[in-house]
């Protein structure tokens, strides 16, 4: 393949990382914005969305689309009613100290990923995609007979990674309109802003934080649901969208969600094109070294205007 | 001497050990030990200073690679490959240190886990020179030491000693002079000491080279004695267990760290019997020390039965 079809490709695949990426991120942003929780844990909300679609999956049989519809609305249910639980019976008895949450969340990690590796076992387990039919994609070159449309081998998609894609614009768009145009919404708006002065205008500020830490961990579990037919299910595979989302929420600025969504993008793409022309361990180099930098010198992010 | 006297103790105990402990549990000690002694310069910065770290692994690995390097590319001895490791760990917690002491907190937190995670990275990414995940195994020649052989089992468990030793003495020591109160007085609030004309700065920079020398010289000791260097070391996990250490058998307190290190390593130990997810018991450990017990085994000790414990 010539460059110009190779970067399509890179392009396409790029997105379809930025859009679980994105999902993922904003389910981390959400909770360090309201509650100022850094939870390490959130790579694990992520594997126990794809463990639970695959067993989902399991238990519903018949056509593979049935399967995956339930896990889609089962698994994110599951793993936010998990992690409230988690945040009333942990995070709230800690009141919410960032450094003790930050161990405990540490130790949570290990107690999710270790759980999945005794229940589920160490394997990497497959869930169908509803639907999955190659697509070609066409590419332009000039012939002999002026430009015409060429359809290069290997240069290709399938409808469910289109559909990905668009699923998460839909999500993330629900999230936004909810955060913006509802009560709850405002409800979280006003925690974020000031947690004293909410309690003293009568919100259930106890309430709004086990809420935003369960709706945190359900984005990131129904980011882990779209991967799994991509990507198969594995009880370690929550480390990788832990670190990505960390470098998004860092880059786009602590708690801002337009921010963490155009710096989700940009990590993204640039990692899908990275790694075809270097090694991907040398595009994680860098972008590892890229966040501790940023945090030591520009501690409000590459977009964000206050420092946290 | 009344404060010196129990440390002196669990020296001379641990010396007698030496002649009694069956094979097993004698090899066990004396990886406890080198591990304690990583501890306890976590405990410094952790414990004392009031700077939480995730990239303690980093120190670690940087000791054992600089030693473990030393030995496989240059053929050097273990003697001047330790040093090699402990220089390795100075240099790297330095740099280290003045990028990260900028920031506090959750942030500082965060950048010295991105920094070990690139650490750990970049050893895996220079495979040809490290062996990448694989790692490698020291040849006999480089675990020699002025004659003696570090991998048999008694000399192999007198160095260990000879470490902890000199880790736990420099940490009372350290911890009792005027340079020590400091740190706790920024670690308690550190506006204040600036106000009575400390410098936080030169003192958290000189806390975190110390923390991070000792931990790389346990690191280097650990790839000499066990004879083998590996990336997994450096990975997240290494930065995660210290501070379990440290939290378990308490912060800011001397031989904490050596209490904490040997439960947990039991704990692990025998939980892996019984089953493959033996990180399962740290998890619990870390959310029920957090939640129930924030001051440790030998932080109860102090409030309920010795004040004077340093």
């Amino acid at each position: 393949m010539e460059l110009g079809p190779y970067l399509l490709l890179a392009t396409i695949e790029g997105a379809v990382t930025a859009a679980v990426l994105a999902l993922t991120a904003v389910g981390l942003s959400l909770v360090f914005g309201v509650m100022r929780v850094v939870n390490i844990a959130h790579g694990e909300f992520f594997m126990l969305g794809a463990v639970l679609a695959w067993w989902i999956a399991q238990l519903v049989g018949g056509h593979a689309a049935w399967g995956f519809a339930a896990a889609l609305i089962g698994a994110p249910l599951i793993v936010g009613a998990l992690a409230m639980a988690a945040d009333v019976t942990i995070l709230k008895r800690l009141s919410y100290d960032p450094e003790r949450t930050i161990v405990a969340t540490i130790g949570l990690l290990y107690i999710i990923q270790q759980s999945a590796l005794m229940i589920y076992g160490p394997d990497a387990r497959p869930v169908e995609a509803p639907f999955n039919t190659g697509i070609a994609l066409p590419w332009p070159e000039y012939g002999p007979d002026g430009w015409q449309m060429i359809w290069p081998w290997g240069l290709g998609t399938t409808s469910y990674k289109l559909a990905v894609i668009g699923a998460a614009v839909l999500i993330l768009c629900a999230v936004w309109a909810v955060m913006a145009r509802t009560r709850f919404g405002l409800i979280m708006r006003a925690t974020q802003a000031d947690r004293e002065m909410a309690t003293a205008f009568g919100i259930p500020v106890t309430r709004v934080y086990a809420a935003t830490f369960g709706l945190g961990a359900g984005l990131a579990a129904l980011a882990g649901v779209l991967i799994v037919p991509i990507q198969q299910a594995h009880y370690l595979m929550g480390a990788d969208p832990l670190l990505l989302s960390f470098i998004v929420v860092i880059i786009g600025g602590l708690g801002s969600l337009p921010g963490t969504v155009v710096a989700a993008v940009l990590i993204g793409l640039s990692d899908g094109i990275i790694s075809v022309f270097f090694s991907p361990t040398l595009a994680k180099i860098l972008a590892t070294l890229l966040v501790a930098l940023v945090l030591v010198f520009r501690p409000q992010g590459l977009f964000g205007k206050h420092a946290p | 001497m009344r404060v010196v006297a129990p440390h002196l103790g669990l020296l001379a105990l641990l010396l007698s050990l030496h002649f009694v402990l069956p094979a097993y549990h004698h090899g066990n000690l004396a990886r406890v030990m080198v591990l304690a002694s990583f501890a306890m310069g976590y405990n410094i910065l952790f414990g004392y200073t009031g700077l939480l770290s995730l990239g303690h692994a980093l120190f670690f690995a940087a000791g054992m690679y600089g030693a473990g390097l030393a030995v496989q590319h240059l053929g050097w001895g273990a003697g001047p490959s330790l040093v090699a490791g402990i220089a390795a760990g100075a240099v790297v917690s330095a740099t280290l240190a003045l990028l990260a002491l900028r920031t506090s907190g959750v942030a500082f937190m965060i950048v010295t886990l991105m920094f070990a995670q690139a650490g750990a990275l970049t050893i895996l990414h220079f495979s040809e020179i490290t062996g990448g995940d694989e790692g490698f195994v020291l040849p006999q020649a480089g675990r020699m030491v002025a004659g003696l052989d570090l991998s048999d089992a008694n000399t192999r468990y007198l160095a260990a000693l000879v470490l902890f030793a000199v880790c736990l003495s420099l940490s009372l020591w350290l911890v009792r002079t005027p340079f020590g109160r400091v740190l706790v007085a920024i670690r308690e609030n550190e506006e204040r000491a600036r106000m009575l004309g400390y410098d936080p700065f030169a003192h958290k920079f000189a806390a975190m080279v110390i923390s991070g020398t000792m931990a790389a010289a346990a690191g280097a000791t650990y790839g000499v004695l066990f004879g083998y260097v590996g990336s997994s070391f450096a990975e997240v996990q290494y930065s995660i267990l210290p501070l379990l250490y440290v939290l378990l058998g308490g912060t800011g307190t001397v031989l904490g760290p050596f209490v904490g290190t040997l439960f947990m390593f039991y704990l692990i130990d025998l939980s892996s019997d019984i089953t493959t997810a033996h990180m399962l018991i740290a998890g619990v450990a870390l959310v029920g020390l957090t939640l129930f017990a924030p001051q440790g085994i030998m932080g109860e000790i102090r409030r309920r039965l010795w004040k004077g414990l340093p």
